[in-house]
């Protein structure tokens, strides 16, 4: 997992709450976009395609191509749809807990 | 719940139609996926214009106006809410915090905006290579700046995220786009017609001047475009000036324009036909953005493309004549209201000519190499397609029979123009016999546990 950011935050800094993501503590702004969010601290893989087990990240940052797909509590969510708040769980698609899935 | 007019979108569109129909009195609640309002170009505005307007510009912060339109008492803004289903007699259900909830009215505006053109090339599918728009929506949103990226593609939006980036402190390492000589050429017939809008061509021309200016290297015609990596995107090679060019880079964002998003009019049977001009499909409407399902209209960017100032216009047209037909408004006073926003149109409207034969669709992205994804979500090749074709595949909804395209959860967003286009290649047949995806509901996922929770809430509604 490559941890060093391509991105630079032109944001004052915010409050952070603690997430955890695929079992490993993060510190993330409260209330940013879940996807820019994780981008910003270097996670851009979210997830491995159920057909070849490309990684693959977010691509239109507006929840159309289902790339940033990522499991919270079980369900099938979009990063790029979310905000972040304290004590988020995110597990990737192949360990889902409890496996509701979206239709 | 209940209202007279459901808007999905709250874009400049779903935003100036909701401001004019509850001038009239009509009571409107406006659904929107995105916890604030603004829509595509106008994103998050309340809250960006004053933290980051200077690097956004003025194009930008205007925005603040149409999302103070929805400050009105017969409006109701629902934010976050995600729409899955629209039924034409008439009523529309959308998911909020887990929960499922249903809204019915007497018409309904679909306000959905574009969606950035597939833009199939080879390692498009890499971590780190994302639209434009993507790009753009970071900045705008979560304040965040790629400090490695190249642009390519061609359009105006391309120079837009160029010029943001330089002004944020973090210009890109290079533009690399893809109109011709030969796109300039035949982009001169309609340099008249786009005098009409020459703010735009102005602002068209100041944001070439700053990017050179800024120093900004452009690489022009590019061909043979492809993103290389191993679990993330570390370069771009293509040619261009008949030398081949490689640029080491930690994000790519890809644009060669937007097309209508037109999935929800597709699950009620609205026809769309083939716009040959804007090379995308784009639903069948009259003057009012009215369509043959009588409760249904279409404005903005879903309709036709146009950009902002066109969705605006076109948002309070449509709002007009469902007054008209709601019985608060006579067709006199209809027509009166109209006239001068008909002008705005059609002023707003003629640079699009011109913009459309300059920036038009990448050739190499329309027709991909057989090894390249066409359809990201089963990851299914151009070669795929082909192949489906020469066993006697027609048209896309038999190719999802043939190789899955179109078959994830994006439901052929990010592959439908592509699939329809290598099939119409394939067979020799024109784009509108081809056709498109059948769409159908939901179009945004729902999970059970959403829809159990529908029954439990729509008592109190
Ligand atoms: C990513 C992107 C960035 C762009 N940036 C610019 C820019 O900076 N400058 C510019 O001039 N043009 C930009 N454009 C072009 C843009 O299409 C128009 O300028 C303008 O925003 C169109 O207005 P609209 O009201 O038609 O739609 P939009 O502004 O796109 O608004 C549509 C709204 O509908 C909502 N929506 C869609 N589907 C659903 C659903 N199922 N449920 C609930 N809500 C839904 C969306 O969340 C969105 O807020 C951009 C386009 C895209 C795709
Ligand atoms: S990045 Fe495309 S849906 Fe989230």
């Amino acid at each position: 997992m490559k941890t060093v950011s391509e991105f630079h935050s032109l944001n004052a800094s915010t409050a952070l709450v603690s997430v955890w993501y695929r079992g490993r503590r993060l510190d993330l702004p409260e209330g940013a976009n879940l996807a820019a969010a994780l981008l910003a601290v270097g996670i851009t893989s979210f997830r491995e395609t159920p057909v070849s087990g490309a990684p693959r990240g977010p691509y239109c940052m507006m929840g159309a191509c289902f790339d940033c797909l990522v499991t919270i509590e079980g369900v099938t969510r979009q990063a790029c749809m979310l905000e972040v708040s304290a004590g988020l769980r995110i597990s990737s698609l192949a360990d889902p807990q409890g496996g509701q899935d979206a239709l | 719940m209940h209202c007279d007019l459901i808007i999905i979108g709250a874009g400049p569109a779903g935003m100036a139609a909701a401001a004019t129909a509850a001038q009239i009195g009509l009571t409107v609640v406006v659904l929107d996926e995105q916890p604030r309002p603004g829509g595509q170009i106008y994103r998050d505005v309340d809250r960006v214009a004053p933290l980051r307007g200077d690097i956004l510009g003025r194009d930008f912060t205007e925005g603040t106006a149409l999302t103070a339109g929805l400050d009105h008492p017969n409006i109701h803004h629902i934010a976050g809410a995600v729409v899955w289903s629209v039924e034409e007699a008439v009523s529309v259900h959308y998911t909020r915090a887990g929960q499922s909830h249903r809204v019915t009215g007497k018409r309904i505006l679909l306000a959905t905006g574009a969606l950035e053109r597939p833009m199939p090339l080879p390692g498009w599918t890499l971590p780190g290579v994302m639209t434009v728009g993507a790009g753009q929506i970071m900045l705008k949103q979560s304040g965040l700046v790629s400090a490695r990226a190249v642009l390519v593609g061609a359009g105006p939006l391309l120079y837009l995220l160029a010029v943001q980036m330089l002004r944020a402190g973090a210009p890109p390492l290079a533009l690399v786009e893809t109109q011709t000589k030969g796109d300039a050429l035949r982009a001169i017939r309609h340099v008249l017609g786009a005098l009409h809008g020459w703010r735009d061509l102005r602002n068209g021309l100041a944001m070439l001047y700053e990017l050179w200016r800024g120093g900004v290297p452009r690489y022009l015609a590019a061909t043979d475009i492809a993103i290389e990596g191993a679990a993330h995107a570390e370069a771009l090679r293509f040619v261009s000036g008949g030398k081949a060019h490689r640029i080491a880079a930690g994000s790519v964002f890809l644009h060669h324009g937007v097309v209508p998003n037109t999935q929800a009019a597709r699950t009620i049977g609205i026809a769309h036909r083939w716009d040959a001009g804007q090379a995308c499909f784009a639903p069948e409407l009259d003057v009012w953005g009215q369509t043959a399902v009588k409760t249904v209209f279409i404005a903005g960017d879903g309709a036709r493309i146009g950009g902002a100032k066109v969705a605006r216009v076109a948002g309070a047209l449509a709002a007009l004549q469902i007054a008209q037909q709601l019985g608060r408004i006579t067709a006199p006073q209809r027509d009166q209201k109209a006239r001068s926003l008909v002008r705005r149109l059609q002023a707003e409207r003629a640079i699009r000519p011109f913009l459309d034969a300059a920036y038009p669709p990448m050739a190499q992205a329309l027709s991909p190499q057989d090894n390249t994804i066409v359809c990201r979500c089963e990851e299914v090749t151009a070669g795929d397609i082909r192949r489906s074709a020469q066993l006697g595949c027609l048209g896309p909804n038999q190719a999802k029979a043939f190789c899955r395209a179109g078959m994830g959860p994006c439901q052929g967003r990010y592959c439908g123009l592509t699939v329809s286009a290598v099939l119409a290649q394939e067979n020799m047949r024109s784009m509108g016999e081809t056709g498109y995806f059948r769409i159908r509901s939901p179009i945004k996922p729902v999970t059970l546990a959403e829809l159990a929770s529908a029954e439990d809430t729509q008592g109190h509604e």
